[in-house]
């Protein structure tokens, strides 16, 4: 059984093909990584296997489950997580409680405990603030948890994006483009962030990105698009020299 | 149009109606104008009142919260009915709106029609025939349409969004007044809360045929008003009213589009 | 234990208002009037306190909120008048079912409604207020009591001040409570990014639910207060101008502030009935032109309410934990 298993996507806006026909698997604990040019429909494949889209055709099984209409809430609670490539965090909340939040979604308590404060309040309150401490620890945030979250510097704020995303204890973790507008320095902080979180939290995990340093050292496989369909596929040192990869990145001049 | 443009529910476009009407009976009356002028001076009067209220309330808020300009909205609503029903101005009771011109029917064996219905319907096809043109065949329309459908990439291609909102705003609110004015013959009781219930059933009657087109708010209209006519025949006129929310909860519920709108993804 | 340590302060504080009001009414320095005044300031407080939940909380813009303090007034009083309920005792039960009976209508109405995307909803919200109010407006079609046009007549009066502190301190005290629990945070998650919070595993189709049901309830509650205080109630008290009143408060206390709320709505309470002692009668009606003008100034220069954006620890709002 697969972690992930993508077959015959299709998905189109008006009379845009965003996705066509994109099949392809994940293996627990594999590190797959997705490029291509932009408006490849990289993303849009994102929001179909989170829920945000309801697909046109084809299927996505996670762990052998059909995830067709399933709430992107429930997707959530069962291990699917991600981050966004322009970060969504929840601004005005402190850093603490953007993790808190998704930990209190899946480990909570009902109504009753939460107006009359019983023990179970008070236990499941405590344990999700200090599992988020823990949390922010790993990213070196913890001293910044009462900052509000649009208060942080950029870079911090993309690690809080993704710890965010590991807060729900994911078994599947999709990140969307994490090295935008980073520089070299920035690029190699982060293929170690990555590296650290395969280690600590065993999670399978695909990863979009633009910045080929990063996908290549990060990913076990690779997948390309190009006009919202697969015209690639394998290990990264194969995929480096693929003749129509580099005509869809640079142009046919550039096949030699 | 405004909807399609702006985005915002412009609560104040009743009270424009309304002003319409009471602009053209203080033309009416005070100064005895002659009909062509007073509906040209309505018109123009309420085009440039649409014009400050854009600039002075909305405009500052464009990028604000939502809710904030919803509520500007509301508040210049209730100014506008307010400030008019102030008893040094017309106070809030019923006056009699002129009819300077005779009324009578033409009878067909089926049905009656008088001069007063005809003179609306011609006036009101004529509008929306001038309407469909401007929006769909000039190139002030296609700078409407375009900001209508993403604001920001219609200014990157060298649209004037201002002007083009200010325009739209300004052919909107002049129809109001228009409305107001031939509201006024049919129903001559106005009153400075009259624009309400229009308002809101307009902003439906736009939200059933399919938000931005004009066709949508023709049936749109046209549907609303059957309906109210048979509920008022066969029910009763008080529970006219809401009529409109069922229609509005169902249309919202079933195809928030519109009947003729096209789908939107979210995200 | 936890729950009892967090009342602390709310409840000394209400005790200590309770006192203080109690002795200036008993002294008669204070007019009837004026009591029946402070009454309803605190019943106007209950209600903003649901929008404030509805709206400053959750970020539900909701124009209809009027209808379910109509809904709560309407049932209770009833209630009171079909049973002959007359003392302070017996009324709880109605209360409580005044404002369950708001709360169930808003949960069946939130249910279509609450998908809907802001703009849309405001109106949703408005026509759903326009439909109680024509309903309110033929309800003696149905039963003839509730007077229709003419007016409900004749209500008990039972409403006292222990009554309205105790009721509105108590639910303050739930309220606050649950703005400090995953509720809350769910709340303000929602209101912040509703897209980023349904990914991230909250339920937000059953979080805007509770918090516009509860809101409501809380409205219905006040509504049923009302009604028992002054013992006639008409449909044009409940329309979208009573909504713009609760708005206000909740805009001017500041959204999600229920310190704020509770300073606004006596002040605002304070400001209307003011006016009406101050202005004299020909500038009455001045009123309604200020009023709109000052919301959109404060709209322009604080989008996000005037009074207060933290809550107060001296009154007891805050964190028990």
């Amino acid at each position: 059984m697969r972690a992930l298993q993508v077959t015959g996507l299709r998905k189109s806006f008006g009379g845009i093909n965003a996705v066509s026909n994109l099949s392809f698997s994940v293996d627990e604990f594999e590190t797959v990584g997705i490029i291509g040019p932009n408006g490849a429909g990289k993303t849009t494949v994102f929001n179909l296997i989170t829920g945000l889209y309801q697909l046109d055709a084809g299927s996505i099984f996670y762990f052998g489950q059909d995830t067709k209409h399933i709430a992107p809430f429930r997707l959530a609670h069962l291990g699917i997580s991600r981050t966004f490539q322009n970060l969504r965090l929840f601004n005005n909340l402190t850093v603490s409680n953007n993790i808190v939040a998704p930990i209190l979604s899946h480990e909570g308590y009902g109504l009753w405990s939460a107006i009359f404060q019983t023990r179970d309040y008070v236990r499941l309150e405590k344990a999700a603030e200090k599992r988020a401490k823990t949390l922010l620890d790993f990213f070196q945030l913890s001293d910044k948890e009462m900052y509000s979250a649009n208060n942080l510097p950029y870079g911090e704020q993309r690690k809080l994006e993704l710890a965010r995303a590991l807060s729900l204890k994911p078994r599947l973790l999709l990140v969307d483009e994490p090295g935008a507008g980073m520089n070299p320095r920035e690029i190699k902080d982060l293929v170690r962030i990555i590296r650290q979180i395969k280690e600590s939290f065993r999670l399978t995990i695909v990863l979009i990105e633009h910045q080929m340093g990063l996908v290549m050292n990060v990913s076990d496989r690779v997948v390309v698009m190009d006009f919202g369909q697969k015209i690639a596929e394998g290990h990264p040192d194969e995929i480096k020299k693929n003749r129509k990869v580099i005509e869809a990145y640079l142009g046919e001049e550039f096949v030699c | 149009m405004v909807y399609g443009v702006l985005r915002l529910i412009n609560f104040a476009h009743g009270d424009i109606f309304m002003f319409g009407a009471f602009t053209a009976y203080y033309l009416m009356v005070k100064w005895q104008l002659p009909i062509y002028l007073v509906f040209m001076i309505t018109m123009a009067v309420t085009a440039v009142l649409g014009f400050l209220i854009e600039k002075i309330a909305y405009k500052p808020l464009r990028s604000a919260p939502k809710i904030s300009l919803l509520i500007t909205a509301v508040g210049v609503s209730l100014f506008l009915e307010y400030f008019l029903s102030l008893n040094s101005l017309f106070t809030p009771n019923y006056i009699a709106f002129p009819r300077p011109f005779e009324v009578f029917g033409y009878d067909y064996s089926l049905f009656t029609v008088t001069n007063i219905q005809f003179i609306i319907f011609s006036v009101t096809g004529f509008s929306l025939f001038l309407l469909y043109l401007l929006v769909y065949k000039t190139k002030y329309g296609k700078a409407m349409r375009a900001v209508s459908h993403d604001q920001e990439m219609a200014s990157l291609m060298g649209i004037h969004v201002d002007g083009i909102i200010s325009f739209t705003f300004i052919v909107g609110t002049a129809l109001a007044g228009l409305g107001g004015i031939l509201y006024g013959f049919a129903y001559p009781q106005i009153n400075v809360f009259m624009g309400i219930m229009p308002g809101i059933k307009s902003f439906i009657a736009a939200v059933l045929g399919g938000i931005g087109l004009i066709h949508g708010a023709v049936i749109g209209g046209i549907l609303i008003g059957m309906s109210e006519v048979y509920v008022s025949a066969f029910l009763s006129s008080t529970l006219r009213d809401g009529v409109i929310f069922i229609i509005l909860l169902v249309v919202l519920l079933l195809k928030p589009s519109g009947i003729f709108g096209k789908k939107r993804e979210k995200v | 234990m936890t729950f009892f340590l967090g009342a602390r302060r709310l409840l000394i504080c209400t005790a200590i208002v309770y006192l203080v009001l109690k002795g200036l009414f008993l002294s008669g320095m204070v007019t009837a009037y004026i009591q029946q005044i402070i009454l309803l300031s605190f019943i106007v407080i209950l209600t903003s306190l649901g929008l404030n939940l509805i709206y400053g909380y959750t970020g539900q813009f909701s124009l209809g909120h009027a209808a379910f303090y109509g809904i709560g007034a309407y049932t209770s009083a009833y209630l009171c008048t079909f049973f002959k309920i007359d003392g302070v005792l017996p009324f709880i039960p109605v209360l409580f079912f005044g404002g369950v009976a708001a709360g169930l209508v808003g949960y069946l109405i939130g249910l279509p409604i609450l998908r809907l995307r802001d703009d849309f909803l405001a109106i949703a919200t408005l026509g759903f207020g326009i439909l109680i109010r024509v309903l309110l407006d033929n309800s003696d079609r149905f039963i003839d009591v509730l007077g229709g046009p003419r007016g409900f007549v004749g209500i008990t009066r039972i409403t006292n001040l222990e009554l309205t502190l105790f009721t509105l301190a108590f639910l303050i005290l739930i309220t606050k409570n649950l703005i400090f629990s995953k509720y809350g945070l769910f709340w303000e998650c929602i209101k912040e990014d509703e897209l980023a919070s349904m990914v991230f595993g909250i339920d937000t189709t059953k979080m805007k639910l509770i918090a516009f049901s509860y809101g409501c309830f809380l409205a219905g509650v006040a509504g049923a207060l009302y009604a028992h205080l002054y013992t006639f109630l008409h449909p044009s008290n409940f329309d979208f101008l009573k909504s713009i009143d609760f708005l206000i408060i909740v805009i001017v206390g500041g959204m999600g502030s229920i310190t704020g709320t509770i300073y606004a709505g006596l002040i605002w309470v304070g400001f209307i009935e003011g006016l009406r002692i101050i202005l004299p009668d020909r500038m009455l009606e001045l009123r309604w032109v200020i009023i709109p003008l000052f919301l959109i100034i404060v709209m322009m220069w604080r989008p996000y309410g005037l009074i207060a954006r933290k809550e107060s620890k001296l009154l007891g709002i805050d964190r028990s934990l």
